[in-house]
């Protein structure tokens, strides 16, 4: 199925989205699948970003667009993998698991069994046909962005991870989702769907592990719609493991009501270029909004990180804190973009941006951007660029702690705001072991 | 224990130590006095290791081993300790886990074992107790959101803990109110033996009222240009310094 000629990755997803769309089998029935040649006929029309996109000039895709990746959904070419059951980030915390692999559900390593009574939590696939109303009423409801990649997502998706939470529900174990990417034989395209809807006052977190498995290169393309009613609690958690060849291009869209907070935490360990895209619209009053993020580069590694928030109704709070640590020739992108419309007065909406070189030749770019139509409102960002401290590193050294350990230990200093906002425990911990295992990695 | 010999270091060109020379035998405590600005902190630095300072001559033995071609850990490991003037805050590591990694890697040079985590909490037990620590300060990050007087009190926790040959005492008494120096004085007291030394670097006589030292050096530009026993420092909190500079000032004019 793969193309000898190399026209690029968009026109081998148009040339291939016939054999794809005769081939959906139940799907094509439902709204999703029927809505599917609408999204086709956006593909052929829109173009991959470049350089001169404003909002991708730090981000070179050339890579991406012209290699032919191959949606799983396309050819199913699955590799059998061993038990994948045990490969959960948390082993320790009682929790729901769903395995994906290249973002097609697994269900024999799965576990559903501790969803209470109430509670949805399946595959997007199987809902588009068991839950139609609740998965219609919401998929693409709050996406506007039209942008390639949410299109190909659009086109080429099927499966993903589909949450309700119900009216005063809590759901008091985590969900953890294990992303499984890459295969031997081809280059291949995940696009994973996903779509979470806690209702008035419920409650969930839900950890979301990216992980690379064969060395060969693969395109990640994740899109993620969280909507929050009123009073409404989430916390998403994503860790970033992909592989050194890999790209992972991820969007997640949240819309919040009244009295809803969200908390959003990237971490990025690995991959060749990652850009996520994290925006939340706060249509209520008293919302609280939450994004987190820790990077750490090495390598010629890509990660950037693009926020947007808009304040829409008074005396709402938002509060970003990214950090990032690079090494060798990494390159870390930072953007963030506040919106105060007019009516929303007694907004405070704090942005800060942190980054630590520990090479001369990684660099990091911020980028802030406010735009403020309210008169009365607090917000303020900031961006710091330095070198690990080296006043603290002669202190640490100077207790017999040898300068490995000593920049380890300021590096975990470095993201402890980060880390203690973390929720869980177990998470919590492996997280600071992470890092310490990434710095064993690298020269520092 | 210590020989300093004819010791010069410069800060980005400027000769702040200008030819130090000083012993220390095992048992004793030393005190490096002096006006602002006369090189006291450089040498309990330099000593240490910064690498803000830049040694330009001079030797520094330590039971034999020339402490300046040794890595600022590795003096540590043979047995130096300094205690900052203003420590360093580390937070996301606890005092706990950093003082078990700081023993664990100074036994490991000295081909010891590691302590067991029993014999490590029983160790820093005692030792905080000895200066009335709370011990919900062990299991938080270092130093951070301490106050001045527990950051000092957490240096001389350290000290107790490491139980280095040398200590090296930069300012400790500063910014302690009466109470935490004695505290903080005590725990030095309970450090000293016989097989020890310790070097305090101090602007004031009071700390030497808890600690009594054997000798009184004063340091000024650069050079011990007085040294005596505790009665020195007497007389320096009595008649201040301008009377020892007075005579030095002289000299150097006339040289000029």
């Amino acid at each position: 199925m793969e193309n000898s000629l190399n026209k690029g990755l968009k026109e081998y997803l148009v040339e291939n989205f016939d054999t794809y769309y005769n081939n959906l089998n139940g799907l094509s029935e439902t709204f999703f699948g029927e809505a599917k040649k609408e999204y086709y006929e956006e593909l052929k029309s829109s173009d991959f970003p470049t350089l001169k996109t404003e909002k991708w000039k730090y981000t070179n895709l050339n890579e991406i667009v012209k290699e032919n990746f191959i949606p799983a959904t396309l050819n199913k070419t699955i590799e059998i993998f061993d038990d994948l059951s045990n490969n959960f980030l948390l082993k320790s915390t009682e929790s729901i698991k769903l395995v994906f692999v290249n973002g097609i559900f697994e269900e024999k390593f799965s576990d559903l069994s501790k969803v209470p009574d109430g509670i949805i939590i399946k595959n997007l696939s199987s809902a588009l046909k068991e839950n139609k109303k609740l998965v219609e009423v919401h998929l693409n409801n709050i996406l506007k962005d039209k942008s390639l990649f949410n299109t190909i997502n659009n086109v080429y998706a099927n499966d993903g991870l589909f949450v309700y939470i119900p009216k005063n529900k809590v759901l008091e174990i985590p969900v953890q989702i294990l992303h499984v990417t890459g295969n031997k034989e081809s280059k291949v395209m995940s696009v994973p769907r996903n779509l979470i809807f806690a209702d008035s006052n419920s409650e969930i977190s839900i950890v979301v592990n990216y992980k690379g498995i064969s060395e060969n290169s693969y395109l990640m393309n994740a899109l993620t719609e969280v909507f929050l009613d009123s009073d409404a609690r989430v916390n998403v958690y994503t860790v970033q493991d992909e592989n050194e060849s890999s790209f992972h291009i991820e969007n997640t869209v949240v819309y919040q009501l009244k009295n809803s907070n969200y908390s959003n935490y990237t971490f990025t360990f690995g991959g060749k270029i990652t850009r996520n895209d994290l925006s939340s619209s706060l249509q209520g009053e008293n919302i609280e909004t939450h994004f987190y993020g820790l990077s750490l580069g090495k390598g010629e590694e890509h990660i950037d990180n693009h926020t947007f928030v808009e304040h829409a109704k008074p005396n709402c709070m938002s509060n970003e804190l990214y950090k990032s640590i690079l090494d060798d020739k990494s390159h870390g992108v930072f953007a963030g973009k506040i919106l105060v419309d007019k009516d929303a007065q007694k907004t405070n909406a704090y942005q800060s941006n942190k980054t630590v070189l520990l090479s001369k030749e990684a660099k990091i770019d911020t980028k802030p951007q406010l735009e403020i139509f309210a008169d009365d409102v607090k917000c303020s960002h900031g961006a710091t660029v330095g070198q690990l401290d080296s006043n603290a590193l002669f202190y640490i050294k100077t207790r017999g702690i040898g300068e490995d350990t000593a920049k380890s230990m300021l590096i975990r200093a470095f993201a402890a705001d980060v880390i203690e906002n973390v929720k869980i425990d177990e998470l919590r911990d492996l997280l600071n072991h992470k890092i310490f295992e990434h710095l064993q990695k690298v020269e520092i | 224990m210590l020989q300093i010999k004819n010791l010069h270091a410069n800060i980005e060109g400027k000769e702040i130590l200008r030819g130090i020379n000083l012993t220390v035998n095992a048992g004793e405590v030393h005190a490096i006095m002096g006006p602002n600005g006369s090189g006291k902190s450089t040498l309990a630095n330099v000593l240490a290791g910064s690498e803000n300072y830049e040694v330009t001559e001079g030797e520094v033995i330590l039971e034999g081993k020339n402490l300046l071609d040794l890595s600022i850990e590795d003096r540590a490991r043979e047995g130096v300790f300094l205690a900052f003037q203003y420590p360093v805050e580390i937070p996301g590591i606890s005092n706990a886990t950093f003082l078990k990694t700081a023993i664990d890697e100074i036994r490991k040079y000295n081909n010891l074992t590691e302590l067991t985590p029993k014999q490590f909490l029983d160790l820093m037990k005692e030792k905080a107790s000895i200066l009335g620590m709370d011990e919900k300060l062990l299991s938080r990050a270092v130093n951070q959101g301490f106050s001045g007087g527990e950051k000092k009190r957490n240096e001389i926790l350290q000290l107790l803990m490491l139980n280095p040959k040398l200590a090296l005492l930069d300012e400790t008494d500063s910014g302690l109110d009466i109470d935490a120096l004695k505290v903080v004085s005590s725990g030095v007291n309970v450090f000293k033996n016989p097989n020890n030394a310790v070097i305090l670097v101090t602007h004031y006589q009071r700390l030497l009222s808890y600690i009594i030292p054997d000798f009184v050096h004063v340091l000024y530009k650069g050079r011990i240009i007085k040294s005596g026993t505790k009665e020195l420092a007497l007389e320096l909190e009595e008649k201040g310094y301008d009377w020892i500079k007075d005579d030095i000032d002289l000299v150097e004019e006339a040289k000029a």
